[in-house]
């Protein structure tokens, strides 16, 4: 599935602090060309500060971002347009920056709006004029205008409803299966990371950090979703995951599903661990960082 | 130059949608009809007797010099405080130290009374044009000022972030994300300090100039010409109002489209 490309996102030892508050610790991870990779973990852990540092917003203190895609493109959690811009501009907004003539800009933002299941008299409209669903579509389209080559979504779906966030889900795979692109998405919601991405990398609070990681070996295109409901029920009952989400350990009492457990979790299915959980860290309840 | 075209496309639209206030003009003329009867002419005139004083002064010729004079001066204190408050402003924003350390500044000069600038601009500069100038430019500067800053300050980080995501160049950032936002804050700004400006050469020419609207109502004070003075403020009054509903109100509409449509 990957690798025609030699492109890569290469995260070696990332450290991070603001101020003394450590929000990053020894952070290792790597994006391929093609490849979709989800940073999961509970509100406050430090996946936006690490998006940030991969994107090149914030100057990285310790370890190392090597970014060798050509191009990089970013998605916010919410769509942030300019609201003095029509669609159009906004969509266009990057290729502007970019230095392409206006006819040009123009051309390729509207042909790639209206694959995105935008309408020409939605193009002409100004943001507040559109729903939300719309608002994201005009996002979305804005961060692949410029062809990037790795894409990195901070969330940008959490607000929409379950229709509209299946829609865009689709839309971007197709996107991303077309053009080979390498996606780093964060995100807090399971089911959308088992949905969309190849390997999902869990993280733990105070300081954030990665505590397993699990590959997904079934093409995301083809994952229905009964598929879908019973991996993240799975991911779910793992221990780490529930130790960094801050939830009790499950109850063995409990007339369980087959495949709950730890045990089960490479047993014929798609889900494999590929990094056994750190010895429970001292995880004490629910505790959160931030 | 497409604001240009917008401006006078929409022009007869915007003209028909000013009977509104065209109507409320006229009831403020009736009230001045009705104190003139309660009081007589020589406390207040008619309304129709000052109108026919100021059309005898404009046939005659002898307003256009007094008008072109008054316009000139403060027309042109207005654009020297247009352009440094704005731009002095947009910059003090852009810096929190600089916007911290300006905000008492301004606020002492919006606090020292116009009348006070008047007294030093005529110890510094004479009967020159450069005394109603340099109050002009002293009494809007501040108002512009302000609303240059409170605008660069108020623009949404977020947005912030998305352009510096986006790599947008520093004159895109200018053009682009800040002016657009600032503009709304300026524009206010703009008009409350031109009718700040228009009132300020007025009072500046009546003490300081031999020429000028403000030194004709000083003639016609002189004279007890109620009527003459009637007829020099609706000139006056009338110049504001053309060029505030005539030139920026357009403007202002145009560039802030974005802002009014309804869903």
């Amino acid at each position: 599935m990957n690798g025609s490309s030699r492109a890569a996102l290469h995260v070696r030892g990332l450290s991070h602090a603001f101020v003394r508050d450590e929000v990053l610790s020894g952070i290792d991870f790597r994006v391929r060309a093609g490849e979709v990779v989800a940073l999961v973990g509970p509100s406050g852990c430090g996946k936006t500060t690490l998006l940030h540092l991969a994107a090149g917003l914030l100057k990285v203190q310790d370890g190392q971002v090597d970014n060798h895609f050509a191009s990089t493109a970013f998605m916010f959690q919410q769509p942030r347009l300019l609201p003095w811009k029509t669609a159009l501009d906004n969509i266009a907004l990057s290729l502007k920056a970019a230095g392409v003539r206006r006819a040009e800009r123009h051309f390729r933002a509207r042909e790639l709006a209206l694959r995105l299941g935008l309408a020409h008299r939605d193009l002409d409209k100004f943001p507040h004029q559109l729903s939300g669903g719309m608002q994201s579509r005009v996002a979305l389209a804005r961060a692949l205008v410029l062809a990037p080559e790795l894409l990195l979504l901070d969330e940008p779906f959490s607000a929409l409803d379950v229709g509209l966030k299946e829609e865009l889900y689709r839309l971007l795979l197709a996107h991303q299966a077309e053009r080979h692109l390498g996606v780093l998405m964060i995100t807090h919601d399971l089911m959308e990371a088992v949905r969309l991405s190849d390997l999902i990398l869990v993280m733990a609070p105070a300081p954030g950090r990665i505590v397993c990681r699990f590959e997904l070996d079934r093409a995301a295109a083809s994952r229905d979703d009964g598929w879908v409901y019973r991996h993240t029920a799975e991911l779910l009952q793992t221990r780490a995951v529930r130790a960094s989400f801050g939830l009790p350990p499950v109850v063995a009492a409990a007339p369980s599903p087959p495949g709950a457990g730890r045990a089960h979790a490479q047993v014929d299915t798609g889900l494999r661990l590929i990094v056994p959980p750190v010895p429970p860290v001292a995880v004490a309840g629910g505790k959160r960082c931030g | 130059m497409t604001l240009l075209r917008a401006w006078l496309a929409g022009l007869p639209a915007y003209l028909w949608s000013g009977w509104g206030a065209i109507a409320s003009l006229f009831l403020l003329l009736a009230a001045w009809e009705a104190v003139s009867l309660a009081y007589g002419p020589l406390v207040m005139p008619a309304p129709r007797a000052a109108f026919a004083t100021l059309w005898g002064l404009l046939d005659s010729g002898a307003a256009w010099p007094e008008l072109t004079a008054t316009a000139r001066r403060a027309l042109t204190g207005y654009a020297l405080s247009v352009v440094a408050g704005s731009v002095l402003g947009l910059l003090a924003g852009l810096s929190m130290t600089a916007s911290m350390m300006s905000r008492p500044l301004v606020t002492v000069l919006m606090g020292t009374p116009p009348i006070a600038w008047l007294v030093l601009a005529m110890l510094w500069f004479g009967a020159s044009d450069g005394t109603p100038v340099f109050t002009v430019l002293v009494a809007s500067f501040p108002v512009i000022f302000i609303g240059a800053l409170q605008g660069t300050r108020t623009l949404d980080n977020h947005l912030r972030g998305m352009a510096e995501a986006f790599r947008l160049p520093r004159r895109m950032m200018l053009t682009d994300v800040y002016l657009p936002h600032v503009v709304s804050y300026l524009f206010p700004a703009w008009i409350a300090a031109l009718g700040t400006a228009w009132k300020v050469v007025v009072m500046a020419e009546l003490l300081a100039t031999q020429d000028g609207v403000g030194a004709a109502l000083a003639v016609s004070r002189s004279h007890l010409d109620t009527a003459a003075t009637m007829a020099w403020i609706v000139a006056v009054v009338g110049l504001l109002l053309a060029v505030e509903y005539l030139v920026l109100e357009p403007v202002k509409r145009e560039v802030e489209r974005w802002r009014e449509q309804g869903t």
